[in-house]
């Protein structure tokens, strides 16, 4: 798998990537490649290394002291782990939404302006203004918050926090932006709008979603890749994991006799 | 019998009772089988062992009480009595010599009436204590074999006893409250005293203070404003001391959390809550004998006018270090409490990770801050070694750091040491310092406590 397209340019591609946490490897030797028009899902069993390895994407594992990273991981031809990247800049240009939607217990406005403000992006008030709004719009939360900006981001529902972290996260106008289960603390009409977003937001930016929903996966992505004990078992287009995986652990995963 | 001994008494009974009571509990479940028995025999035990002591101790601790009034009766109704003189006084110093002699506590008689009531007073003591002693043991033995007799194995000795239990901590408990609610009542009742001698608007609101001179016989008018007090305690308590204290104990603690690792901050922690166990004497030697000179001459070398040799800033500075621990911990306390999300959140953003601090935790953390840097004042002012050694006695209303100024826990040492007669308002000025004090640090305490509980709240 690792040899498969590594000429065509992919937005960002993983070689030989392992990542350990002290002695105990949490990803094998995984390769992939992430391209800008697709959304791609990353599936598996919980505990296989799917958060582990979305983190080595943006370097959200530098914070966590005992974490290593081998192998090759490059943005644009650039390698993300190289001495000479920036990992301010590089967050910037890969955004992360988690789990639990994380807003700061600031405004609505003060939260989708943080990424604008610390990286310089608006000259003016009215040019943050004018980010906020269509950060929010995208998010498809401007209609619900527009008379309501100066409010607590903490105050709204549980959807709508994450709507505002995904807003958040396009204020800054990255070209990759990483989703770690974002529905999961959701209800479903929650995430509905959490996945019509996902699909609104496709071709702007690279996705990858981590779910451990095969319908979500089925729904929102065009490409699946199935992690399993570390491992990247299989990787493709979504329709075809999903009914014509090649694998018998991937089949078993999605036919739920295991996960 | 003496009384001290009495009480042995009754608890080697209660003891004797314990363990007879668990002896037969025991060989009863052995009889009965396990399951039968409600109680383990211990707790047999101790219910016998309660029965035992509580009533016979009840009844010394009243018995003690009235003993005195039964013993002066029987001493009044001696022969001899009737040559006591008339009036109340004489006859009670009489008598309360005789009874020292009788007691042992002093050996000649001043007043040659008294000799005729020692043997009387030692009668009547001795047959009274053995009295008491004899019923406080007759009460024992019968509380034990009363309860010994309901040792049975389906008898429930257990709740009985945890009731016991949840009444003496209940007891506990109504003691700290009932001790406070004495002390601020007391401190109103002097109060009181004082502002009828002073008009509250004028203690409250005069800018001089010199209770001396209206001790003197000067005259009450302008004496007794304490608003150079308030001033001296604000300035050096939260003002000179939080500029210290704050930013100091806020940046370890953001160290301490953000920075440290981990075997770093296990040493580091406990050596700055160290710093909030050295007894504050010791921080006032160091506050007068060390910083205050040392200021005192930097001032004179760099010109500033009005410098003493005890300051403001003396004292201020070295609270504020006294208080660094306080607002480091509560920090610490609250930064740990934001939740890591945030932290990542902010990072995921490409912040760095002092914009993370700077933007995201210490806003997050702030209502936790301001609570501990509350609590911090009210403690700061109600500190008194320190400013008593270094700040010193000069009621001066004045901004200059340099110069001397005094606080009001000063003031009430000064005003409550040495020989007073306890009606002047002199003495009562001091109660009604300490109920402005008390007022003020009870707001402080409740006003921190709820805005750190609805910080707590906020991430719940
Ligand atoms: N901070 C960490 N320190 C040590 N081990 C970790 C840490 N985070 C995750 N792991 C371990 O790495 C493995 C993969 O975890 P994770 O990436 O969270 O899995 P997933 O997201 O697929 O559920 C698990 O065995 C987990 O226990
Ligand atoms: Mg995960």
């Amino acid at each position: 798998m690792a040899d498969m397209q590594t000429t065509t340019k992919s937005k960002m591609s993983a070689r030989g990537v392992n990542v350990f946490y002290g002695e105990k490897q949490a990803i094998k030797d995984v390769s992939i490649d992430v391209d800008v028009d697709d959304v791609t899902a990353f599936i598996g069993p919980s505990g296989c290394g799917k958060s582990t390895f979305l983190r080595t994407l943006n370097r959200m594992n530098d914070t966590v002291a005992s974490a290593r990273v081998e192998g090759e991981i490059t943005l644009d031809g650039e390698n993300i782990y190289a001495p000479s990247m920036d990992v301010v800049q590089l967050r910037a240009r890969v955004g992360m939404v988690f789990q639990k939607p994380n807003p700061f217990p600031k405004s609505i406005y003060e939260n989708v302006a943080y990424g604008p403000r610390i990286h310089g992006l608006a000259a003016s008030k009215a040019e943050l203004d004018e980010i906020v709004e269509k950060s929010l719009r995208r998010a498809g939360l401007w209609e619900e918050v527009k008379d309501r900006l100066g409010d607590s981001g903490t105050a709204l529902s549980g959807g709508q926090q994450q709507r505002l972290c995904i807003g958040r996260a396009i204020a800054v106008e990255p070209e990759v932006i990483l989703m770690d289960e974002p529905c999961s603390a959701l209800d479903p009409i929650a995430t509905a709008k959490i996945e019509e977003l996902i699909l609104d937001l496709r071709g702007n930016y690279a996705i990858v979603i981590v779910t451990h929903n095969m319908q979500q996966a089925a729904r929102v992505s065009q490409r699946t890749a199935f992690f399993h004990l570390g491992r990247l078992v299989e990787q493709g287009p979504t329709t075809e994991i999903f009914t014509n995986p090649r694998e018998e652990r991937t089949k078993d995963y999605i036919t739920g006799r295991y996960g | 019998m003496t009384g001290v001994m009495i009480v042995f008494v009754v608890i080697g009974l209660a003891a004797i009772g314990w363990i007879v009571a668990r002896a037969r509990a025991t060989r009863l479940q052995v009889e009965v089988g396990r399951l039968a028995t409600n109680s383990r025999p211990t707790q047999h035990g101790w219910y016998v062992a309660l029965w035992t002591a509580i009533p016979a101790l009840v009844f010394l601790a009243i018995w003690a009480n009235v003993m005195p009034g039964l013993i002066y009766e029987t001493v009044l109704s001696e022969t001899a009595a009737q040559q006591l003189p008339a009036d109340d006084f004489s006859r009670g110093a009489i008598l309360s010599e005789a009874r020292a002699i009788a007691s042992g506590a002093q050996n000649g008689a001043f007043n040659p009436l008294a000799t005729a009531f020692v043997e009387p007073f030692r009668e009547a003591t001795s047959r009274y204590s053995a009295v008491g002693a004899v019923l406080a043991a007759i009460l024992a033995v019968a509380g034990g074999a009363y309860a010994f007799s309901r040792v049975k194995p389906d008898f429930t000795a257990r709740n009985r006893v945890e009731r016991v239990v949840m009444w003496a901590l209940l007891l506990a408990s109504l003691i700290a409250i009932v001790t406070t609610a004495g002390i601020v009542a007391s401190l109103l009742f002097e109060s009181i005293r004082f502002f009828s001698m002073v008009n509250p608007i004028d203690f409250l609101f005069g800018l001089k203070w010199s209770p001396q001179s209206a001790a003197m016989g000067y005259g009450n008018d302008d004496a007794f404003g304490a608003v150079p007090l308030f001033w001296g305690t604000i300035f050096i308590g939260a003002i000179i001391a939080m500029i210290v204290a704050i930013p100091l104990g806020l940046m370890s603690a953001v160290y301490l959390t953000q920075y440290a690792r981990p075997e770093t901050r296990k040493w580091m922690k406990p050596m700055l809550e160290i710093l909030a166990g050295v007894p504050t004497v010791v921080y006032g030697y160091f506050a007068a004998l060390t910083v205050a000179p040392a200021l005192r001459s930097f001032a004179a070398t760099v010109g500033i006018p009005g410098a003493s040799s005890e300051s403001a800033l003396a004292a201020g500075l070295v609270m504020g270090i006294m208080i660094i621990p306080f607002v480091s911990s509560m920090a610490d306390d609250s930064i740990a409490a934001v939740p890591q999300a945030m932290r990542d959140g902010s990072l995921a953003m490409g912040a760095t990770a002092s914009e993370t601090i700077r933007k995201v935790l210490i806003p997050a953390a702030l209502p936790g801050v301001v609570g501990g840097v509350l609590l911090a004042v009210s403690r700061a002012i109600g500190e008194t070694m320190i400013v008593v050694m270094a700040a010193g006695l000069a009621a001066n209303l004045t901004l200059n750091p340099f110069a001397s100024v005094t606080t009001v826990t000063t003031q009430m040492v000064q005003l409550l040491t040495g020989d007073q007669e306890f009606d002047s308002a002199k003495t009562l000025a001091a109660f009604a310092l300490g109920l402005v004090l008390f007022v003020v640090t009870l707001l402080l305490n409740i006003v921190a406590l709820r805005v750190v509980k609805k910080y707590r709240e906020a991430y719940e």
